[in-house]
């Protein structure tokens, strides 16, 4: 009981910290992490295991989010560079269970859209399966459209948003 | 360090609280409402020829034999037929039927005359209908409304019935009487006395709080049923409104759940670790179909209302989702990928015989049965359109021209058709409706933003 406490609490100042840094996106928007309260944290603690900053750290933001093309749930060569980033992580880190949510662009109807979502999350399960993950370290959720990074109603805000994104659980 | 460990247990301890927890107060379900003969029955054919858009009806204010008490209205029963005619006049106007004068431009008729009508009085407003009423307030606290449809012309009663209601139900006789009204000089069937299940939406675009909420067909008696803690979509009402399916984030995952309005209380559709999705009912209540994705594959599942086995439906490799019922519950209209977009098919109610019916070029999905049978509405997902086609998927015709219209459902007579529509950028959701003809669109006026509808049946 006590261990998870401290997790969560590494896992604040984590997120603290991760506010902090103004690291150039390659192509893509930060994940939605809370950025409203940029107060320094002084800490000392390194991120822990499985957290969501140490995950990101070892295998950098942009990899920790494939896209996918209008209607689409294929996983292309981008995309199996950066499952095969966050499976080298998951080896390495055997421990650490994680959640693929799967997002579609508001293109579509709001039913299809959480079927879709599903199914591209399960494209990059199903990828990451087969590099070794077991199965069950990895939950699927599908947020359809509900839940959009880019707010535009344009292709480049839609390309955003059609996504498949790793976030760890511990 | 003490202090930490009590805010973060704080922050451990609200998620969990969450779960389950985002039921507000329950609403209770409403009252049965007794129809009674009123003397005489049926008479008469209507005298007027022309467009019925055309048709002047006066509406003036419900009489009563005396004004008494009544919870239904602080100032009696009085100003309560005026409040009849009111909603009455609403009804008629905002669906652009017939030309309505409401009671607060005519004056009011005495109890007696209700009746007996004093002709010269309304003949010189150029009115070719009448409509009269009263309102008694019973022993019992009950009301007894009764509503008569008089052709001018003819100086004859063309209908007229009676309702006795509880005092919260008085808006149901009023519409009651529009229906009455409505149908009699149409044809068509009721639908005014009905009520619409929908999603609430609130806030910015990438963090929307969306609640389940129900009003009466015109908006009023509007109740949110959820708290917004999690995410609720898609509902639909039971064909006897005692329950409603939709689906919700509350624990975590998206899936649909039967919640019921007498107690209060819900339950999950199917006990299974997989998202289920895109519930509804079948017309005679007695089954729910509803789609479950398992390692990405959706199909679409039939499960006994009374809970039990679930039966899969579709089998096909890829999505198929949705299903809406043909009124004789024979049929189901649902939307696949299967043949790599979304496109509309027919099987029969076990499954059997599944065949596409959409070929039009145009991507077709959640497509709708009529109450009435003859027409199927979709949504044509190429140009975010609502549109209706027969069942065998002819005679495609589209019907709105918003940036994004969606999710078709019908009146309970089959001759409008709600959607909401979804504006470009700011993503704010409004409920609209159309005419079947593609005329007299206008929005719904909601608390909030909204969007899903769920046209219910008529009340039972």
């Amino acid at each position: 009981m006590n261990t998870r406490f401290a997790t969560a609490m590494i896992m604040t100042s984590a997120l603290a910290l991760a506010a902090c840094q103004k690291k150039a996106p390659e192509e893509i928007p930060p994940p939605p992490v809370d950025n409203t309260t940029p107060t320094p944290t002084p800490t000392t603690t390194a991120p822990g295991v499985g957290s969501m900053e140490h995950f990101l750290q070892a295998v950098g933001q942009a990899n920790s989010i494939v896209y996918f093309d209008t209607d689409q749930y294929n996983i292309d060569a981008e995309d199996s560079a950066k499952l095969q980033r966050q499976a080298q992580y998951f080896n390495q880190y055997p421990s650490v269970t994680f959640t693929i949510e799967g997002h579609a662009d508001e293109r579509g109807t709001r039913e299809y859209n959480l079927a879709l979502g599903e199914r591209r999350a399960n494209s990059a399960k199903n990828y990451l399966v087969s590099l070794g993950i077991p199965a069950s370290r990895i939950r699927t959720i599908s947020y359809g459209k509900e839940r959009p990074v880019a707010l535009g109603s344009n292709e480049s805000a839609w390309a955003q948003n059609r996504r498949a994104a790793t976030v760890t659980i511990n | 360090m003490k202090k930490l460990i009590i805010a973060t247990l704080a922050f451990a301890a609200s998620p969990l609280a969450a779960q389950n927890q985002d039921l507000g107060e329950p609403i209770g379900e409403g009252q049965e409402v007794e129809t009674i003969e009123e003397e005489e029955g049926l008479t008469g054919s209507v005298s007027f020829e022309g467009n019925l858009d055309d048709l002047g009806i006066a509406i003036p204010a419900f009489a009563t034999d005396r004004n008494a008490p009544t919870p239904a209205n602080a100032n009696g029963t009085e100003a309560l037929g005026l409040e009849l005619a009111r909603v009455i006049t609403s009804d008629l106007r905002n669906n652009g039927l017939f030309k309505p004068t409401g009671p607060d431009s005519l004056p009011k008729p005495s109890f007696a005359n209700i009746t007996a009508p004093v002709w010269s009085t309304w003949g010189v407003r150029g009115a070719e209908m009448l409509v009269h009423g009263y309102v008694r307030a019973r022993s019992d606290d009950r009301l007894t409304v009764g509503c008569y449809l008089y052709d001018m012309a003819l100086q004859q009663r063309l209908v007229a019935e009676g309702w006795v209601v509880a005092p919260a139900d008085w808006r149901r006789a009023a519409h009651k009487c529009a229906d009455l009204v409505y149908s009699r000089l149409t044809g068509e069937s009721p639908f005014f006395d009905s009520r619409i299940a929908y999603i609430a939406e609130t806030g910015p675009k990438d963090n929307r709080t969306k609640r389940l909420a129900i009003m009466d067909s015109d908006g009023a008696n509007h109740r949110f049923i959820t708290t917004g803690r999690s995410t609720a979509l898609t509902p639909r009402y039971s064909p006897d409104y005692k329950k409603l399916v939709y689906l919700s984030y509350v624990d975590g995952n998206p899936r649909i759940y039967v919640y019921d309005i007498g107690t209060g209380k819900q339950t999950l559709v199917t006990q299974s670790e997989n998202p289920t999705f895109a519930p509804r009912w079948s017309p005679d209540g007695r089954w729910i179909l509803y789609s479950m994705a398992v390692g990405g594959n959706t199909d679409i599942y039939r499960v006994s209302a009374q809970g039990g086995r679930s039966e899969r439906l579709t089998d096909a490799p890829g999505i198929d989702i949705g299903g809406s019922y043909s009124p004789d519950g024979r049929s189901i209209v649902f939307e696949s990928d299967r043949s790599g977009a979304q496109q509309c098919y027919v099987m029969n109610s076990d499954g059997s015989n599944q065949r596409r019916i959409s070929f039009g070029g145009s991507r077709c999905a959640t497509p709708e049965w009529s109450p009435r049978g003859d027409q199927i509405a979709f949504t044509n997902s190429s140009s975010f359109n609502v549109s209706v086609m027969t069942p065998s998927g002819g005679n495609v015709r589209t019907l709105t021209r918003g940036w994004q219209d969606e999710a078709p459902t019908w009146a309970p007579n089959g001759r409008i058709i709600q959607f909401f529509r979804t504006e470009r950028n700011t993503g704010k959701t409004s409920l609209w409706q159309v005419d079947l003809t593609g005329e007299n669109e206008r929005s719904l006026p909601t608390p909030v933003d909204a969007s899903d509808p769920a046209w219910g049946p008529i009340l039972p």
